[in-house]
Parts: structure tokens; sequence; C-alpha cells
């Protein structure tokens, strides 16, 4: 009894070619991105963005500097990229750099201070006092957690590399081998600085330095003091981001779905009734799109009410930056529905595509992963899809606080997807139109 | 107006060079089997098929224009309606595709309902209501903007006897109003209670269009019908049937004959040819008649 049933499920299925194709075709496609986003077949570990300002200038710094460029694991900016504006601009300043950063264009910007040459390494008898030399500032946005600790890494990394004659110092001790020993006065003085040395590694042990509270490194033989320029007053730093990311990929689902009325309309004949009245396929559709852009608005709203419920979303002083990204992504996500409902000829149909796209896109667009995590290729990638773009904007406008004016590339691009989208529907559309 | 529609799906001929026009407040019924062409004629009337060949005018306009859009009035054999809607919330919206608005939408609304006998359903959502009732709104919105030329393509299929016989009265009352509606069936029944004049159509073409009584007296002048029904092997009854010119229909032998005269020489062949009568009635040819006549099988093939 229990073939029979089998046989004409196996029969249903090979008539939806497309379903069945699908079926197979996404879990690959899905597993494959994945499986690229985690270096496990391309091993390409992404590069951090560093910004570098030079401020003392010294011999010690600028070996510090190209230290840090020489390093694989890092893209190190000492000068914006010229523009049309500015074809030859200046190096980057401390206060350009920290801009950067809060624009997002880095996520890391170190700052070395006048004075650094002088007193590179962080321990010896000036350590304590008010003669201790300056202090490298790394600004990062809170956003990005591994990225100011990688950085900080790095730069004891270069210190040990790119500064071996501050490193000479410490072979001091070497040297009183060779000659026999120090005095007793000398010997004290060095055995102080060894246990000052041991004793600021025990407070970062215990985690009661300030600076190893960032889990960065203070104690380092660079001293480096950490702040978070971008969300350092956020009560939850992930949550504008997630609530951003996961709602993006929840509307796609949405609207696909809504737009799929037109498919039970088309094969009920009601479509077709529709179209025997004033009403014609452009009409019908524009009419569909707007009911989707107010639904997919409407589950924004909620979403992010709910962060400002539940997480402490500061929502109500970002409401003009949300209603225009909101509506520009709903827009999006509204064409792209009417797009995938267009091309399909059956409901599931539509649910194989919709899963496939929208899946896709997520994992590349950086709704399931931050795109800041993700190898270069994958980033550039994650820009042909609404995901990224929205989510990119509502940063801007949670994480970042950036006015409303930042969000025009944002906002131009998912208004251009979704009018492009929306004229493709249309042309496929045709269709339905007459036999 | 349709003069000369051709209409094709690839290789099929759907529609071939069919020509009619219709008087106001006429109600011309389009009869035939199931692929015969009549609802593909039907949607070409509404504007949503596009023609090969030929040209279709509504009260002057042509097929699929604003003005014609506006006069027309589509009852498709789907379901064509919202199921998660009212009857009323159908009606309502299927008004505001054709711009009705305010006191006008109203008033369209409530007449439909009563006119459909579902005044007291108006709330309840349209996929809670039964078959008959679905047929009912189904026919109900596409009368909503009141319009001059009624398409009713096969109203009542899937439909019980006693909603159909209400759908009649509904039709009823429309002709009674003066409306004018073209009615494709492939009922004869339906066709000979509500329609003024008939189109046969098979095979795209209409082969026979006139009133019931000029297609039956074309098809066999005075003629009468004789039904019988005999016993006897089934080789002798096809024999005795050939040789004396009927068919076999429904495992019963039809005849044509002029005079009453004839059915006792009909019977007495019968009997010589070893067959014993079980039942024997005589009748006006129908419609039903006048399509095997015509096409040489059943209307329901």
């Amino acid at each position: 009894m229990i073939l029979p049933i089998v046989r004409t499920a196996i029969v249903a299925l090979r008539r939806d070619r497309v379903s069945l194709v699908l079926s197979f075709f996404v879990p690959i496609a899905f597993f494959s991105i994945f499986a690229i986003i985690f270096g496990g077949q391309h091993n390409t570990v992404p590069r951090v963005k560093v910004i570098v300002v030079d401020e003392d200038r010294s011999r010690v710094s600028q070996q510090l500097v190209k230290g840090l460029e020489s390093d694989g694991s890092m893209i190190v900016f000492t000068v914006p990229a010229p523009t049309k504006k500015q074809p030859a601009p200046q190096d980057y300043t401390a206060a350009t750099a920290e801009a950067a950063v809060k624009a997002g264009d880095v996520s890391v910007a170190l700052i070395v201070p006048r004075g650094f040459g002088d007193h590179p390494i962080s321990f010896g008898p000036d350590s304590d006092s008010a003669k201790a030399g300056p202090t490298i500032e790394l600004l990062n946005d809170a956003s990005d957690s591994i990225a100011p600790q990688m950085v900080a890494g790095l730069l004891q990394k270069a210190a040990m590399t790119a500064m071996p004659e501050a490193m000479a110092e410490q072979g001091m001790k070497y040297t009183a081998e060779s000659i026999g020993g120090f005095t007793p006065d000398q010997r004290k003085m060095i055995d102080g600085y060894l246990a000052q040395l041991r004793q600021l590694e025990s407070t970062r042990a215990a985690g009661g330095d300030s600076a190893a509270h960032n889990g960065l490194a203070g104690g380092g033989f660079i001293s480096v003091h950490a702040r978070s320029v971008v969300g350092e007053n956020k009560n939850n730093p992930m949550v504008s981001f997630y609530a951003a990311a996961i709602g993006v990929m929840f509307l796609l689902f949405t609207a696909s779905g809504s737009a799929g009325a037109l498919l039970d309309e088309a094969e009920s004949g009601t479509l077709d009734r529709v179209l025997s009245s004033r009403i014609d396929m452009t009409g019908l559709l524009a009419g569909k799109l707007v009911f989707n852009i107010l639904l997919a608005f409407t589950q924004l709203t909620v979403m992010f009410l709910w962060a400002w419920a539940v997480f402490k979303l500061d929502f109500f002083s970002h409401i003009p930056g949300f209603v225009i990204m909101g509506l520009s992504t709903a827009f999006a996500v509204a064409a792209f529905g009417m797009l995938l409902a267009s091309l399909c000829r059956t409901r599931a149909q539509l649910g194989a595509l919709s899963t496939l796209f929208i899946l896709i896109m997520s994992a590349i667009g950086g709704s399931m992963f931050p795109r800041f995590l993700m190898p270069a290729a994958m980033q550039k990638a994650g820009l042909w899809t609404i995901n990224a773009w929205a989510i990119d904007g509502f940063t801007k406008v949670f994480w970042r606080d950036l006015p409303v004016t930042a969000l025009w590339p944002q906002v131009c691009v998912l208004l251009v997807i979704g009018i492009v989208l929306f004229a493709i529907a249309r042309k496929i559309a045709q269709r339905w139109e007459y036999a | 107006m349709v003069d000369s529609l051709v209409k094709r799906f690839g290789q099929t001929v759907a529609v071939d060079d069919i020509s009619l026009s219709l008087a106001a407040g006429e109600c011309l019924g389009l009869l035939g089997p199931n692929g015969a062409g009549k609802s593909t004629l039907i949607r070409a009337i509404a504007g949503r098929v596009i023609p090969d060949a030929g040209r279709i005018e509504v009260f002057g306009s042509a097929a699929g224009s604003a003005a014609a859009r506006a006069a027309l009035g589509w009852v498709p054999q789907e379901l064509a309606i919202y199921p998660r809607l009212s009857s009323r919330e159908n009606l309502r919206s299927f008004g505001r595709y054709y711009g009705l608005t305010g006191k006008k939408l109203n008033e369209a609304v409530n007449w439909c309902l009563k006119w459909a006998a579902l005044e007291d359903r108006a709330g309840d959502l349209t996929r809670k209501l039964s078959g008959g009732m679905k047929r009912r709104l189904n026919m109900a919105a596409g009368l909503i903007h009141q319009p001059r030329l009624v398409l009713m393509d096969e109203p009542t299929v899937g439909v019980d006897p006693q909603s159909r016989n209400r759908i009649f009265e509904m039709i009823e009352a429309l002709r009674a109003q003066g409306m004018t509606i073209i009615y494709t069936t492939h009922y004869m029944e339906e066709a000979e209670r509500l329609c003024d004049r008939i189109a046969i159509v098979d095979h795209g073409r209409i082969i026979a269009l006139d009133t019931k009584e000029a297609l039956v007296t074309s098809a066999f002048a005075s003629r009468s019908q004789v039904l019988a029904r005999v016993d006897g092997p089934p080789a002798a009854v096809e024999a005795w049937v050939a040789k004396r010119g009927g068919r076999m229909v429904d495992g019963t032998a039809q005849f044509t004959v002029e005079h009453p005269a004839e059915i006792a020489a009909l019977l007495d062949s019968a009997e010589a040819a070893g067959l014993a009568l079980v039942d024997l009635s005589l009748r006006r040819p129908n419609l039903e008649s006048v399509f095997l006549h015509l096409t040489g099988r059943e209307l329901r093939d």
C-alpha cells in the first residue's frame, strides 16, 4: 500500500522539472557558498583594512609603519584613495582616520603619536612615570570585535620584527652575562624592570587592565590604547545589525510569497477576469507592488520596534533614516518578489526558486554572517545583493549615527534595483496579458 | 459582431473562420462539445485572446478596448473570485476594478447580492460557500458594472440540479431586463431553455446557427424520431438498425420517420430479425439529434 503512494509522488515530482532540479541544486549551491565564505576551499583569510597615521615621522615610527605594510594580513592605508576632486590627497591625520573608521571605510586606525620614536617600548624605568613614552592609539569600530584584536597582535609582531634596535635594548642582559655580571646596583635596577614586566603580565592575566578589557595588547612591547569610535555608547552592539540582516532576509521571503498570489490568481482565472476590467497589467502589477512594499515596510517596522522594546535599540532617535532605508529596502524586495513570481509557472517553482535566491543572497549579502568577516571576493560579490546594501544602510543609520544624506549610495542602489527588477517583471508578465 | 475570426494555438485551430452578430437583448447560445472552441471565442470577445485573423466589435468598439471592456461582463468558466474575501468584499473589489465608487458601488453590490440570492451570506468568506453559491457569486461579479453584453462561459459546470435551476432563473431575470447574452454550454436543455438562437460549434466552426425550431426543421424537416429498445444478440440489433437507417445511442435504436405508419414496418422488421421489443417512444427531434445529425457524434463526446 505504501508503494503506490511513493510512485504517485515520484511521478508528480518528475512532472515539475524545475522544482526537481532546484531541490538538488539549492543545497549544493548553498553548501558551496558557505564553504567559500569560511575558506574551506579557497583558504582566503580576509585582510584587515587599517589606516596608519604616523605623527612621529621618526626613524623608529617609519620602521614600524613599514613593518605593518609588509604584513600580508593587513591592507595598510596612509593616504586616502585619489578621487576626481582630490587627485593627490594628503596623508591621513588622526581626525580623518577617525572619520574613516566612523564611516565604516576601515575597521581599525592606528595613530602613532609624536615622540613615539624616543620611547617605543612599553616597559622600563619610565613606564609608570610622567616621562613614559606616548601610547599608540588604536581606533576601532565596536561592531567588528575581531579586527582590532588582530591588528593589535600584528602591531606587536611588527614591533618585534621591524624595530630590532629597540629590542636590542633588552640585549643588555646578555651583555651582562658576557662581561661577567653587573654591579649590585645595576642588578637591582634590572631586577626592578623585570618585576615591573612580571607585574604587568600578571595584571593582564587577571583582566584588571583597561586595555585588556578590550582584549587588546596594552602590555606588549608597544603600549597601545584602544578606543571605540563607533558604537561605544550602544547598549547592544549587534542588535541593529541583526535586526536589519534578519529583517531583510525574511522580507525577501514574505515578498516572494506575497507576489505568489499572482500565480494563484492566474491559475484560478481571477487574473484574466481582472484584466478584462478597466485594469491593465501595468496597473495590476503596480498595485501588487505597492501592497508588497507596505507589507515589507510594516514587517520591518515591527521588527525594529521589537528590537527597541526588548533589546534596547535606539529606534526613536533614528526615525527619518529608518523610514528612508525601510521604504527603499521594501521597494527593492517587493520588486524582487514580483520578478520571481513572474518567472515561475507554479507555486512549487516559486518556492524552490525563492529559497535558492534568497538563501544565496542572504549568505553572500551578510544576513547570516557579517560581510566584513568574509574574503574580499565574497565581500565584493555581496554588492550584487539587496541584503548587503540594505544592511549597510541600516548600519549607517543605527550604528554609525550618520545623517540621512549619507544614505544616498544605498538608497540609489536599492531604488535602481527595484526599478530594474520591476521593469523585467513587467516584461515577463506579458505572458499573462493575452493568449 | 464577430467577423471571420481565426485563432490558432500551435498546430491546433481553436476558432476557424467564425462570424456572428447579435441583436440587442438577444440571448445567443454557443452549443458544442468540450474542446469545440466555445471558450476561446468567448475569451476573444472579452479581449483576452488576440485573434490570428478576423475582427470583433462590441457595440462598435474593438474587442479589448476600454469602451468594449466597460460594455462587457464576463463570467468565466473557472471560479474567478477571491476565496479569502467575503461575497460582499468580492463584489466591491470587482466593482472598483470597473471604476465604481461610493453610492453607485453600494447599489451595484446590493443589486448583485439580491440577484444572486446571496444577501444572507454577504459577509461569509467565499471559500465557505457551497458550490452553487460560489457559481452565483462568480456570475454576479461579472455583472457588477451593469454591462450591456454578458458573456457566460458554462456557468453551470459542476452545479447540482437545484442550483442549476436557480441559475436559470437568474439568467431569465436578466433576459427580462433586456440584457444581451452570449451563453456557452454543452447541455442541450440549457440552450433550449435560455437561448433565442443557438450556434452549434464543432472543431472551431459554427456548423449551424438559428432558432431551435429552425435548426430542427432544417435537419429533420417534419420527420419525427422513434426511439426503440429491443432485446436480442448485439450483432443482430446492430444489423437491424443499420438496415433501417438508424443509429444506436446509449443502447437505444433511433430512427426518423415521416409518418407514424412507418413505425409498424419498423417493428415488423425487428420481429423478423428475431428481436423482442422492450420499449418504444416517438418524439420531435431535439438539439442533440441535430448535433448528431450534423456531426455524426454525440454532444457529450
